[in-house]
């Protein structure tokens, strides 16, 4: 029993991922239509924004410190990050320290600004084009992001740590009357996950409480309707894109700690956040979340020896094959709506 | 001639005189002067040329022909090269039982896959093919590892029975006694031509395929699968099951696959469960889609502009940019070495992804549209009447 539990708390962090980046993926397929095979690469922007932010906060300039010496005798050169000499060393200290959370100001600017010029700049020319062209497009443009991101910070993954104060754990089990020391939670992940709910909470009401998000519904579900109302739908798709792209950035900022970010991170997300928005039903909001937790949490269960014993290999191959008796049963998934994208 | 029309007779003796002819045409410069650079008539890249245009040959049957976009034919390429290597283990070097059951169980497994996949249309048929090649991926490196020797990879032992290698035979893949990595080089003047074994033995199943391609195109069978992509509904209606062509047209882009895989365990006797993952299924569609799907040739130009294109490009690096431009102001130099090498070398990917969606956007036919196009407007210039003759689609 606490192993099960243990092991559904473990899931849920990549959970969390899956959850995010397929609600961004639906978001676009609801609106504009479009498969976008580029939404891993925009995680892993994301998570280089955290890489770019550690970087920036850290840039020092160098001083001569007459009074000590290095081992050679010459006087010692003293590296002060930038931030220290404005705010003082505590205060700067801190600020490094919590630059993973603080590149999510970082991240907003930068994934808006993305995910406007790719729907101004190219996708916006695909929604006439079959659905085979808007993957295969979107698939060249992942590759030339992974690569620009290859070429400028190299190839090997870049740690980047959480704050010091998320650095432990957490005894969860303690605290909800199991024995302690059996469930034990990195503190991180707990933040991620807390984190995942709070952007998905938003998501969801900007969509039912702003008349923004209001008329974003309206024209989901009858595009041409809306048009002829007089509202220029078209601009509101294309904020609406930008959104999706700041939703996977997040995403892909805050797990950055979790698993240290390599140019190649975002094509093994992609890959299983397909997988989480046909389970969950194509254009489905509450669906993709749904889905994206539902198999988070089972990947990390199938990965119970209890459960490997049984059937070996269950645990690489779980999500797949339950997409595969997914779509083979009920084709529109979970929770997705009759007739779209049913074929 | 050969069953074949007059035009497509035509395409086929160009494509077996550009095959025969390749060590020369791939090395088109002599091999010391500062052009014998771009040069491409290494054995290992013309191999390769072949093989993946067999593969691309055969994924075009599938995805040119009824518009079925899958993303999961490296995992017939995999099945294939596993079974050849195991067929080097049990039976010997010779490639013709290796090349053989790489066939048969590519097909069997395809028959497996497409049966299920193509239940389904569209996107939903990507993902699943997706599905399916990322968990034969992950069995290979976990739970198959008896079958396939995991990260390692599989490969020849020593210990192996090799029941069928008699006491002479090589020990690298041969065909009755040629060894495939052989190659006999001739020099005329300053040029060095070599004529590897392995790449003719490559070639000439790939012309066979590209028969098989063109006699498919042109059948009451090719017909029927364009049917399917123009429309599948109409098609059922008039009293068609679509779904035993679709089928077929998996398998047998399948069992291409399979012959690719086949060929590549025989100009290396090795197989790792890379080849199977995701990417590598990704490298045939934008083979195939530059080359221009549906098209004949499209699959064959693809192949060899990649293939080529990846060769010279990667080979570029550094210091070789900075001797090409030293030409250039000091200032100027260094930009530029470093606009380009972002490009080169390492960079090659970057290039291929943004060609990629060039011909996406700009050429949704491929480069044979383009040549088509180039071909009309030089032909408009001449005559200016021939505007409703000159309207060929693509066959597509």
């Amino acid at each position: 029993m606490d192993a099960i539990f243990l092991q559904t708390l473990n899931g849920l962090d990549k959970g969390s991922a899956y959850a995010l980046i397929a609600l961004g993926l639906t978001l676009i397929f609801g609106t504009l239509g479009v498969v976008n095979f580029a939404h891993g690469a925009l995680f892993m922007i994301g998570a280089f924004c955290a890489v770019t932010m550690q970087r920036l906060l850290n840039l020092s300039f160098v001083t001569i410190d007459e009074t000590q010496k290095d081992f050679l005798g010459n006087p010692l050169k003293v590296e002060t990050p930038y931030v220290e000499s404005w705010f003082g060393p505590d205060m700067g200290a801190a600020i490094i320290n919590w630059s993973v959370p603080l590149a999510i100001f970082l991240a907003i600017p930068v994934m808006l600004i993305v995910g406007f010029v790719m729907e101004r700049g190219l996708i916006k020319h695909f929604y006439k084009r079959p659905h085979a062209d808007q993957i295969l497009v979107t698939f060249g443009l992942a590759i030339v992001l992974q690569e620009l991101v290859k070429a400028n910070y190299g190839a090997n993954p870049i740690p980047t740590p959480a704050p010091a104060a998320f650095s432990g754990s957490i005894d969860i089990g303690a605290a909800l009357g199991f024995d302690p020391n059996v469930i034990i939670y990195p503190a991180w992940r707990m933040a991620y996950f807390v984190f995942s709910i709070i952007i998905i909470g938003a998501v969801f009401s900007f969509l039912q409480f702003t008349t923004f998000g209001m008329v974003v519904r309206a024209g989901m579900s009858d595009r041409e309707t809306v048009g002829l109302l007089g509202i220029n739908i078209n601009r509101r798709f294309t904020i609406m894109f930008a959104i999706a792209a700041v939703v996977a950035g997040l995403a892909g900022v805050m797990y950055a700690p979790i698993n240290s970010p390599d140019y190649h991170m975002g094509m093994n997300f992609l890959v299983l956040s397909f997988v989480v928005v046909v389970v969950g039903g194509m254009g489905s909001l509450p669906g993709a979340v749904l889905a994206g937790f539902l198999l988070g949490v089972l990947e990390s269960l199938a990965s119970m020896n209890e459960v490997k014993n049984i059937l070996p290999g269950i645990d690489q191959i779980i999500i797949y094959l339950v997409a595969i008796i997914v779509l083979l049963t009920r084709p529109r998934g979970l929770l997705g709506k009759k007739g779209v994208m049913e074929d | 001639m050969l069953g074949l029309n007059k035009k497509d007779f035509s395409l086929f003796v160009f494509v077996t005189i550009f095959m025969a002819l390749a060590p020369i045409i791939f090395n088109l410069f002599p091999t010391d002067s500062a052009l014998g650079f771009f040069n491409g008539g290494y054995p290992d890249m013309m191999q390769r040329f072949a093989i993946f245009a067999i593969f691309a040959i055969g994924f075009n049957i599938l995805f040119g022909l009824t518009g079925y976009l899958s993303f999961g034919h490296a995992a017939f390429l995999g099945v294939g090269s596993y079974a050849a290597v195991w067929m080097f283990k049990l039976l010997g070097y010779n490639i013709i039982p290796a090349i053989v059951l790489s066939i048969i169980v590519s097909g069997l497994f395809s028959v497996l896959i497409g049966w299920i996949s193509l239940r389904r249309s569209g996107i939903y048929f990507s993902i699943l093919t997706l599905a399916f090649a990322e968990m034969s991926f992950r069995l290979a490196y976990s739970v198959l590892t008896p079958l396939t020797n995991g990260e390692t990879g599989l490969q020849v032992y020593n210990d192996d029975p090799q029941i069928m290698a008699g006491a002479n035979s090589p020990d690298a893949p041969h065909l009755f006694g040629i060894k495939m990595n052989s190659a006999s080089t001739i020099n005329v003047g300053p040029w060095d031509f070599t004529f590897p074994v392995g790449y003719y033995v490559c070639a000439i199943l790939m012309l066979i395929s590209f028969y098989l391609s063109i006699r498919i195109f042109r059948s009451p069978f090719g017909l029927m699968l364009r049917a399917i992509k123009s429309n599948q509904t109409r098609m059922a209606y008039t009293g068609l099951n679509p779904r035993p062509y679709t089928l077929a047209a998996f398998v047998i882009s399948g069992m291409y696959a399979g012959l690719a895989g086949g060929l590549l365990a025989a100009m290396d006797p090795l197989a790792g469960a890379e080849r199977m993952q995701w990417t590598a299924s990704g490298e045939v569609v934008i083979m195939t889609i530059l080359g221009g799907a549906g098209t004949l040739f499209g699959p064959v130009l693809g192949a060899g502009t990649i293939k080529y294109l990846e060769n010279v490009f990667s080979k570029m690096n550094e210091g070789l940019l900075h001797s090409w431009f030293s030409f250039l102001p000091d200032w100027l130099e260094a930009p530029v070495v470093w606009l380009i090498s972002a490009f080169t070398g390492e960079g090659w990917h970057l290039t291929l992804g943004a060609l990629f969606m060039v011909v996406i956007i700009f050429l949704p036919g491929g480069l044979v549209e383009g040549f088509q196009r180039i071909w009309k407007s030089t032909r408009r210039k001449t005559s200016g009447d021939d505007d409703a003759n000159a309207k060929v689609t693509p066959a597509e």
